[in-house]
């Protein structure tokens, strides 16, 4: 990924930042900025997630591409942020310890790097919370 | 709107082709279409080519030139148009020149579909691959497209009954099809054992639940149904063709465990050829891993939610059950060029209805359907077919 197109997105991939619709109260991550159920009446404001959520299902990567290859077996899961978007992310714990439903919480992370001379990716990993 | 014919069908055998190039596949399945029509090159109007990444694969963009060109149609000048959609690009290639033909802008129509994907490194593939998926939120958090859909069987795991056994059954039928498919990738059976001690990939799919890395191109010649008898004694009806979409990422999806395009467009494409599942005597689902095959033949109404894992293990999608899936052996067995896939399932389909699928026909098929998806479901292709 090159460095401009990592770095226009540090605000999400660092802090969870997104947006939220004042008139509906939804939240979106990645952010959005037009609201699809109010439509022209949406007013978009930004929104930085709690970091809180829960995971829906989940696997273990045991054969990764190049850049993930160093970290396998991994785990990666999608997680239900407590304001209601759902992300993809991995998670930092044992592979026998993760189970649907458990808690976790963000965690700011090494994600991948461009070889290794190349730039750093950081970005949101979980942990668990229990 | 016209009605629409297949008046020839071509398939290169699929496989790892490292004596093969991208230009060799496509006009060696090209040719054998032609033949199949009894048709020469100067006839066809235009071409719609399914490739999902030979920018990736092999260094090359422009693929509609290109393969005009090395079709020998480059001095006649014919619209020649690429598409892609990911895994779904030849299913949707396909449905181009179904419009084409029946809008009556064209009436000969090439549709085919090739990937070369055995010239770059396993990893680069892999790659390559999970830009079917969202890049910037699925992709560079570290998903693999294997990753995708083994999150899909937890999920689905975890609140219906399916056993790690059923699962494997899926890949067990696929081979045991294959082996009867000469054109396919693997002509061996497997056992279960053969899939519960395959290397782990992405618990809880291991090698054997996955689609391989293959070669391979294939070309369907259509033309106006009231043209058809011109060409060939065997035209075969297009029922319908439907399209559908969906959110890119499998993580905003309604439901982790059901393709909500696949249903979209089943309920469009059923609705279109005034049929049901009960009319549909074989059916080529997307079978990248054997996850796949239980949601879809679950969303394209063959079984219950849930139910897909007990349908497979009774034989019900076997040759001889209640709906036989995936007679090629998928592309489990036959093997997954990605941009060729969906013309290769019409391929199929086209030979079962003509009853020419040797050890492992269909007796008495008279309607088909194929199902193609793009990615983890962000675009499915669903089309319907029928002898005359």
């Amino acid at each position: 990924m090159s460095v401009a197109r990592f770095w226009r997105k540090i605000p999400q991939r660092y802090n969870l930042l997104g947006t939220r619709c004042e008139t509906c109260g939804k939240h979106f991550f990645p952010p959005r900025s037009f609201c699809p159920e109010c439509r022209r009446t949406g007013r978009i404001v930004d929104y930085k997630f709690k970091g809180t959520g829960t995971i829906v299902t989940y696997t273990v990567i045991h054969a990764a591409s190049e850049q993930f290859e160093h970290l396998t077996p991994y785990v990666l899961a999608i997680v239900q942020l407590d304001e209601g978007p759902r992300m993809t992310a991995q998670i930092v714990s044992k592979a026998d310890e993760i189970k649907i439903g458990m808690r976790v919480k963000r965690a700011f992370r090494r994600i991948a790097a461009d070889g290794e001379s190349g730039v750093i990716h950081y970005g949101t990993k979980f942990i668990p919370l229990e | 709107m016209r009605d629409v014919a297949i008046i020839g069908v071509g398939c290169t055998t699929f496989g790892e082709k490292w004596g093969s190039s991208f230009q060799d596949l496509f006009v060696e399945a090209g040719a054998l279409a032609l033949e199949d029509a009894q048709l020469s090159g100067e006839k066809i109007d235009a071409m719609y080519v399914g490739n999902m990444s030979a920018g990736r694969f092999i260094e090359q963009e422009h693929i509609g030139a290109l393969i005009a060109d090395y079709a020998g149609l480059a001095t006649r000048h014919i619209p020649s148009t690429r598409v892609e959609a990911a895994c779904a690009s030849g299913g949707l290639a396909f449905r181009q020149a179904i419009i084409a033909v029946a809008s009556g802008m064209e009436d000969i129509v090439v549709a085919a579909g090739v990937e070369k994907m055995t010239d770059v490194e396993p990893g680069a593939s892999t790659d390559t691959l999970t830009g079917a998926a969202d890049r910037e939120w699925e992709g560079f958090m570290g998903a693999t497209f294997p990753g995708l859909y083994a999150m899909i069987a937890t999920d689905y795991m975890h609140r219906y009954p399916l056993t790690r056994e059923q699962l494997a059954l899926v890949a067990v039928k696929n081979h045991y099809n294959g082996a009867r498919n000469p054109i396919a990738q693997f002509q061996q059976e497997i056992t279960v054992d053969t899939v519960l001690k395959s290397t782990m990939v992405a618990e809880p799919l291991r090698l054997f639940d996955c689609s391989p890395i293959t070669d391979g191109a294939a070309a369907v010649i259509v033309a106006p149904l009231e043209r058809a008898r011109e060409f060939t004694d065997t035209p075969i009806k297009v029922l319908a063709s439907a399209q559908a979409s969906d959110t890119i990422t499998l993580h905003d999806r309604r439901d982790i465990s059901t393709l909500d395009a696949t249903i979209a467009a089943r309920e469009r494409a059923f609705k279109i050829a005034r049929v049901t599942h009960k009319d549909i005597d074989l059916v080529e689902v997307h079978d990248c891993f054997t996850i796949a095959e239980i949601c879809a033949i679950e969303d394209l109404g063959f079984c219950k939610k849930g139910g897909a894992g007990k349908f497979t293990a009774d034989g019900e999608t076997a040759l001889g059950g209640k709906i036989p899936v995936n007679t090629s052996g998928g592309l489990k067995a036959c093997g997954h060029p990605v941009g060729a896939t969906g013309i290769k399932q019409v391929f199929e389909v086209v030979q079962q209805l003509r009853g020419e699928a040797g050890k492992r026909q269909i007796d008495g098929a008279t309607i088909g359907m194929t199902h193609n998806v793009g990615g983890t479901g962000g675009t499915v292709a669903v089309h319907i077919m029928g002898v005359l």
